[in-house]
């Protein structure tokens, strides 16, 4: 098998609050490999958007390395661009085009005529022509999230970051957008890093599901989800492997009820 | 109280489903109608403060008038006329240049301290606790009182005073501009790390647009704080009788016991302030903290 585009192992985080300190994920290991759609699934305290954001640089694991094509990473980079679950992350100083460009400029990736191109067609892709010169204030929760998704895309990143990104969304916007990122990746096969604790977001949206328990994070199983969509959430399978899921995640807490 | 019903009759009441065609949204008729003329200039805000502003002079004329006496109190008209005959011989236009020059070289200097302060405080702990010290120590100390301790370094003439304003404007703008920067969302600075972003250029192009309403309400208090502490600080001394500033201007027309000439003085401060709050200040926000829906 070949090397996988980010390799995670062994990673174990801490991070200090004024009383404790805390182990979010212990021995986590993980390879992402291009091209997959790899979610982090766990319920809340497992540590995911922590392993999430020492994959983007914010933190240092306290051992074991997270390696993105065999480079080391230690600091924030746009080669692992994040898309964040509040709608904040967008400058409220700049327009929806000026936002998508705005990571190119102080990148140097794409310059001049090239990444205006880049611009345009990008947010023709998430449909926000029409709405190219309005500041982020005036958008929907929705239409934020696309252009934030957008600007990550635009860049081509080696990987995408995705923080509960439609967790602050209400239900139908945020089926609406699943089936947004999953056409949008059919069209460009990016390799997304996508955390989430919805079972049923996780099979919809993931191709490989990496199951964590919680306190602190461990792993519990990875699962192959590449089958699935919106059309069979009622089927058989999609009921097993939800079920199965289910079960990963929530035996322990039973028997320990039992014990 | 009466007992409940029985379970039976307690049943929602059975209907049929429906399914209807959408109505067509063309008889749909969106009037936008304009306010009829007399709400519209009552409303308009130029218009309202405009009123206040003749009423509160047409007191003042009738006031005068009534007491009398032009030692005391001179009326509006005088005032007025006074202020328009020094503006035409050149009088008043060169103190208020002289004014504004000494304003000028002090704000900006003040400014750009500031923001050097500012950014060597968010960068670094040990900055971050230097700034907050001294901004508490030296914010409280009114700028006027430095000025004798500035005559004694630089002596009379416009170093001096620039050296109050710069101390007028810098601990107001530097608190609130690090209040700023601190209130910056986490996320949004997550962002503009994840794209590489460090050192001069993640201030220059994420905390100060970030923090901007913050900053521009520091610089309005330091506006506002630096004209003030130049009028009081040109009343004390004037830098020689041809180059005094307004506050040289009001000071001499009382020796002079020229009442109106002091009260035409006072009228030229205040326009100065009004224009730089309601033309200056509002265009920039205007442009900025408003477009961006920062605030409303």
């Amino acid at each position: 098998m070949a090397k996988p585009l980010l390799d995670v192992s062994g990673v174990t985080i801490q991070y200090k609050t004024p009383q404790h300190l805390v182990t979010a994920t212990y021995k986590v290991s993980f390879g992402v490999y291009p091209s997959d759609r790899y979610v982090i699934l766990g319920p809340s305290g497992c540590g995911k958007s922590t392993l999430l954001k020492a994959v983007g640089g914010f933190l240092e694991p306290v051992e074991g390395e997270i390696r993105l094509r065999d480079r080391k990473v230690t600091a924030p980079g746009p080669d692992r661009m994040m898309v964040f679950q509040e709608f904040e992350q967008l400058m409220p100083w700049k327009t929806v085009y000026q936002n998508v460009l705005f990571p190119m400029q102080v990148t140097g990736k794409f310059r001049g005529k090239d990444a205006h191109d880049r611009v345009n067609a990008i947010v023709e892709k998430v449909n926000l022509t029409r709405f190219k010169d309005v500041y982020p204030h005036m958008l929907s929760g929705g239409m934020k999230m696309r252009v934030a998704i957008a600007r990550a895309m635009a860049l081509e990143p080696d990987i995408l970051l995705m923080d509960e990104p439609f967790a602050a969304l209400d239900a139908l916007t945020r089926r609406k957008m699943q089936q947004e990122l999953l056409a949008l990746w059919d069209q460009l096969r990016f390799t997304v890093l996508f955390v989430t604790h919805s079972i049923e977001e996780a099979i919809i949206v993931g191709s490989r599901i990496l199951v964590l328990s919680p306190h602190p994070g461990r792993v519990r199983a990875e699962i192959g989800a590449d089958a699935f969509s919106h059309e069979n959430v009622d089927g058989v399978e999609f009921g097993a492997i939800s079920k199965r899921i289910h079960r990963l995640l929530f035996e322990h807490e039973v028997e320990e009820a039992r014990a | 109280m009466t007992a409940l019903a029985p379970l039976e009759a307690r049943r929602p009441v059975e209907r049929p489903d429906f399914e209807s065609e959408l109505v067509d949204p063309a008889g749909l008729v969106v009037v936008e109608r304009p306010l009829p003329w007399y709400e519209r200039i009552v409303k308009n805000e130029a218009v309202q403060n405009g009123a206040i502003l003749a009423g509160l002079a047409l007191l003042w004329e009738l006031y005068a008038r009534f007491l009398d006496n032009p030692l005391l109190l001179p009326t509006f008209s005088e005032m007025v006329a006074t202020f328009l005959r020094d503006i035409a011989n050149g009088l008043l236009l060169n103190r208020i240049t002289t004014s504004l020059k000494s304003l000028a070289y002090g704000y900006s200097a003040g400014l750009a301290l500031a923001a050097i302060f500012t950014s060597v405080a968010v960068s670094t702990r040990l900055g971050s606790g230097l700034l907050t010290t001294l901004t508490a120590m030296f914010n409280p100390l009114p700028a006027i009182a430095l000025l004798p301790l500035a005559l004694i370094w630089f002596g009379l003439g416009t170093p001096s005073l620039v050296f109050v304003i710069i101390h007028s404007v810098l601990w107001a703008v530097s608190l609130n501009t690090l209040v700023g920067f601190r209130s910056v969302p986490e996320t949004l600075r997550m962002s503009g790390r994840n794209l590489g972003l460090r050192g001069i250029r993640y201030v220059a192009l994420l905390l100060i647009p970030a923090a901007f309403a913050a900053i521009l309400a520091g610089m309005k208090i330091g506006w506002a704080f630096a004209w003030r502490t130049l009028i009081a600080a040109e009343l004390v001394f004037g830098v020689s009788s041809r180059s005094g500033g307004l506050g040289w201007y009001i000071f001499e027309a009382r020796s002079e016991l020229e009442t109106a000439k002091v009260f035409a003085g006072l009228f030229a401060v205040i326009l100065i302030g009004l224009f730089v709050e309601s033309v200056i200040f509002k265009f920039i926000e205007r442009r900025t903290v408003l477009r961006w829906g920062m605030q409303r």
